[in-house]
């Protein structure tokens, strides 16, 4: 009964969605179209019901209804409850309909509690967002509907994939989603305002915390799904430029660009129709990865299903979806005015220099990706990796890097170098140091990028906090914390990845139990290896020892699981965190002779990757608290006044103050 | 501006769409085939996996006449689906030894009451041991063995109605 309820809510949200496209288009032409005022009911209600539709397939998952197919195909009786529920978006639809559900809450939302924009717009944008949802509804309805029932029930079900059946994963997708999805309000808002012409400050103010809120997401997302892949797939590496780890790179390529134009949209009134663009370019990345995953087109280690058909439906949805906000873009942007100059050393000089590397950036990774599809049109197989993304992208990354530690510090408008002559002075003092001091101390041969990485970090981790310079912290705006600790954020992540490159040390052993091994200044012992069980695995777990001069010994258990359901055989792998880097254990296959095979891995510093990603974020969810409660504060500000000049109008109807007299 | 720059995106995306459908329908390979193939199988001899059927060992391969091995379980849905393949085959006069993956004796014995039984012999791989030693990753699979042991193809994933000419003809080349 559950499946069919939340198959029927989909239906319904579905009819709303074309209820809130028509209603919203037929507002362009009279705003006083009777249904014109359903738009945003039909938002709300469509919201409603979609999170309904969600909730009945975690409850067929909770309670493992083996009649649908797929709970029989992606779940199991004996699972932990948590990946019973996880397991209800690890797979193909269920994953859509999470899709849909983020999607269909945002346009609620903004149909709730945006009030700013004017309605017209507001309509336009709930048509956009209601036409786009529609795909996505006809998408799960009519190929990939999750409530389906089996003719027979059977008695048990596939199993999760266990690579899934891990606590970090269970949050992964959905966090990536509300990036994603969020995206797709700035798309709404984006084809709404060149639908009315309304491209203005306001416009960029209002889409602002939607960028912002999917970007944080998003950087989350990313910052553990790369976590995971590091300590779940058992290689000790934390990116490895696969095509799903691009597909949520590019939409938070996309977004950075866009929350930075929006910036300078909302402030000095420039860069229209280049925030409209990247408005289209983010959300159309993040329908590109979904294309990229859910098709197969690529290969991938992710390995999700292959499926043309599947795969053609959502292309046409890109066609449609992309194409027409592109085709839009064609025909309006020309008639959207460029807005205010600017000079090019200045505020908006520095952001528009940074805008043009991101989206370089963003072309690299995505030409890197998509080169494999171009080349097998011509039969020739490649794989394209770090070799070319890491040295292309950098020809971008490090000017970026440099700009970015001196542009907050810049006037708008305009000016003069010579104003942050001192500061620039510290940065660049810092950069050489750093640079020297690791080229005379490390003992091994450092990598260009790398050395360049550590030495930007350190400078660019100082010039973040330089624009709190001069200003009472107290009363430092939020959103300006929030800057600075997302620029702060960058830098730690930067140190790590290049400490990661330039000292990691690798070792492959075998050894029997009882004997020693030596790396990264610990001494490691193998203790035993015994079979253990869990719940739905059994394992061969080793005892390793690890002591560090004469500190406490640590032990790490390091496992070769065996998985029954779906069978499947993963490595788990052991980490010691401590303050300067991590050690990491993989156990693999015996020897004949009774020997196991270690692989051990000392990385330095490896944890600031994850920091650094979790400092971006935060300082993205300061941002957006800060541009919230000053806008709550400008809007009670006015209110007020609004209070006080009708008080004056009233008293001077009456006749107390004489007509012409100010307060 | 120059008007031409703003159709740019459009245009881009117009040759990615066209690349991308063009590829979505081009036949792709993905399967990893075992390095197994042309090499005789392992020495191994399985226990029973039923009452209904005598174990499995290397030497019930070498009797001169092809056969295929099909690696399966009752607790895997595409092996249901498949069984009616596997049963058509067997009427072809196909001997097909089984070998069932991690399987309790009395969830076999149903499967087979249920799903059909067309299995000459049916070994119990408790841990997996034979089917990673032949360069299986999944249930089901099907080799082809030739009269002497050896394994001359693999079929990844269940069998179709359209596999089932394939493997018979695979089956006579293995003959020859």
């Amino acid at each position: 009964m559950s499946a069919e309820l939340g198959h029927a809510a989909l239906w319904m949200a579905a009819a709303l969605a074309i209820l809130q496209l028509l209603g919203g288009a037929l507002a362009q032409r009279d705003a006083q179209a009777p249904l014109a005022a359903l738009v945003r009911p039909a938002a709300m209600l469509q919201g409603f019901l979609a999170v309904f539709s969600f909730a009945m397939l975690l409850w067929v998952f909770a309670i493992t209804d083996l009649s649908v197919k797929l709970v029989a195909t992606n779940s199991h009786s004996m699972k932990p409850m948590i990946f019973k529920l996880s397991g209800a978006w690890g797979n193909h639809e269920g994953s859509m309909l999470l899709w849909v559900t983020v999607m269909a809450l945002a346009g609620a939302l903004i149909a709730w509690l945006e009030k700013r924009l004017p309605e017209k717009t507001m309509q336009a944008t709930l048509a956009s967002q209601g036409f786009v949802a529609i795909g996505f509804y006809a998408f799960l309805l009519l190929s990939s509907n999750p409530f389906e029932r089996l003719a027979s029930p059977v008695a048990e079900g596939n199993g999760l994939n266990p690579l899934l059946q891990d606590i970090g994963l269970a949050f992964h997708p959905p966090t990536l989603y509300m990036g994603y999805v969020g995206l797709s309000v700035a798309f709404s808002f984006a084809v709404g305002a060149m639908l009315t012409r309304q491209v203005n400050p306001e416009f960029a103010r209002v889409m602002r915390p939607w960028v912002l809120g999917a970007w944080v997401f998003l950087t989350l997302g990313i910052t553990a799904g790369s976590y995971w892949a590091y300590y779940e797939l058992g290689w000790g590496g934390w990116w490895f430029w696969d095509p799903v780890e691009n597909a949520s790179l590019m939409p938070w390529l996309a977004a950075t660009a866009l929350l930075h134009s929006a910036s300078v949209l909302a402030a000095r009134d420039a860069l229209r129709a280049w925030t409209i663009m990247l408005g289209v370019v983010a959300f159309s990345m993040s329908m590109l990865g979904t294309f990229l995953v859910r098709s197969g087109i690529l290969t991938s280690v992710h390995a999700f299903a292959v499926d043309p058909e599947r795969g053609s439906f959502i292309l046409a949805l890109l066609a449609i979806y992309i194409g027409g906000a592109l085709l839009l873009f064609a025909l309006r942007a020309g008639s959207v005015s460029e807005g205010q100059r600017f000079a090019a050393v200045s505020r908006e000089g520095a952001l528009v220099f940074n805008n043009v590397m991101l989206c370089s950036i963003l072309g690299i990774v995505l030409l890197g990706t998509l080169y494999p599809l171009l080349t097998e049109a011509f039969d020739v197989r490649v794989s394209v990796g770090p070799p070319y993304f890491n040295p292309v992208g950098a020809i971008f990354t490090i000017p970026m890097l440099l700009v970015m530690a001196v542009g907050p510090l810049l006037r708008w408008r305009e000016d003069n170098i010579e104003r942050v002559r001192a500061p620039i002075a510290i940065v660049v003092a810092l950069i050489v140091t750093t640079a020297l001091l690791v080229v005379l101390a490390s003992t091994t041969d450092v990598g260009v990028l790398p050395l360049l990485g550590l030495a930007i970090a350190v400078g660019l981790s100082v010039a973040s906090f330089l624009p709190l310079r001069g200003r009472n912290l107290l009363r430092t705006p939020l959103s300006i914390w929030g800057m600075v600790l997302a620029h702060f954020g960058i830098a730690v992540s930067l140190f790590g990845m290049a400490s990661e490159s330039a000292f990691t040390e690798e070792k492959l052993v075998a050894i029997s139990p009882g004997e020693t091994s030596q790396i990264g200044g610990f001494a490691i012992s193998l203790e035993s290896v015994d079979p253990i069980a869990g719940p739905n695995w059994t394992a061969m777990e080793a005892r390793i020892t690890a002591r560090r001069g004469e500190g406490a010994v640590e032990v790490l258990r390091p496992q070769s699981r065996h998985f029954f359901a779906p069978v499947q055989q993963t490595t788990e792998s052991a980490l010691l965190t401590r303050w300067d880097g991590q050690l990491y254990a993989v156990v693999g296959a015996p020897s004949p002779d009774g020997r196991w095979q270690l692989r051990l891995w000392w990385k330095p510093f490896v944890t600031l990757i994850w920091y650094g990603g979790l400092l971006i974020s935060l300082g993205g969810a300061l941002a957006i608290v800060g541009r919230l409660v000053s806008d709550i504060r400008r809007r009670r500000t006015q209110a007020r006044d609004d209070d006080e000049r009708e008080e004056l109008e009233s008293l001077r109807q009456s006749g107390a103050i004489p007509a012409g007299s100010t307060t | 501006m120059m008007r031409w720059t703003l159709w740019a995106p459009l245009l881009l995306f117009a040759f990615f769409l066209g690349l991308a459908g063009y590829q979505l329908f081009q036949p792709k390979d993905e399967f990893i085939p075992s390095t197994m193939i042309g090499r005789s199988l392992p020495e191994f001899s399985l226990e029973p996996a039923s009452e209904a059927r005598p174990g499995v060992t290397l030497a019930d391969f070498k009797d001169g006449t092809p056969k295929l091995l099909n690696i399966w379980a009752s607790w895997c849905l595409p092996c249901i689906a498949e069984a009616p393949h596997l049963e058509a085959l067997n009427e072809a006069g196909v001997e097909i030894i089984g070998v069932a993956i991690r399987d309790k004796r009395e969830d076999v014995d149903r499967f087979l009451a249920t799903h059909g039984n067309p299995y000459s012999r049916i070994g119990s791989d408790e841990i997996s041991a034979i089917q990673l030693e032949i360069g299986s990753s999944g249930v089901p699979e099907t080799f082809v063995i030739d009269g002497n042991g050896v394994i001359t193809h693999q079929h990844i994933g269940d069998v179709r109605a359209d596999d089932v000419p394939e493997l018979l003809e695979k089956l006579r080349e293995a003959a020859e």
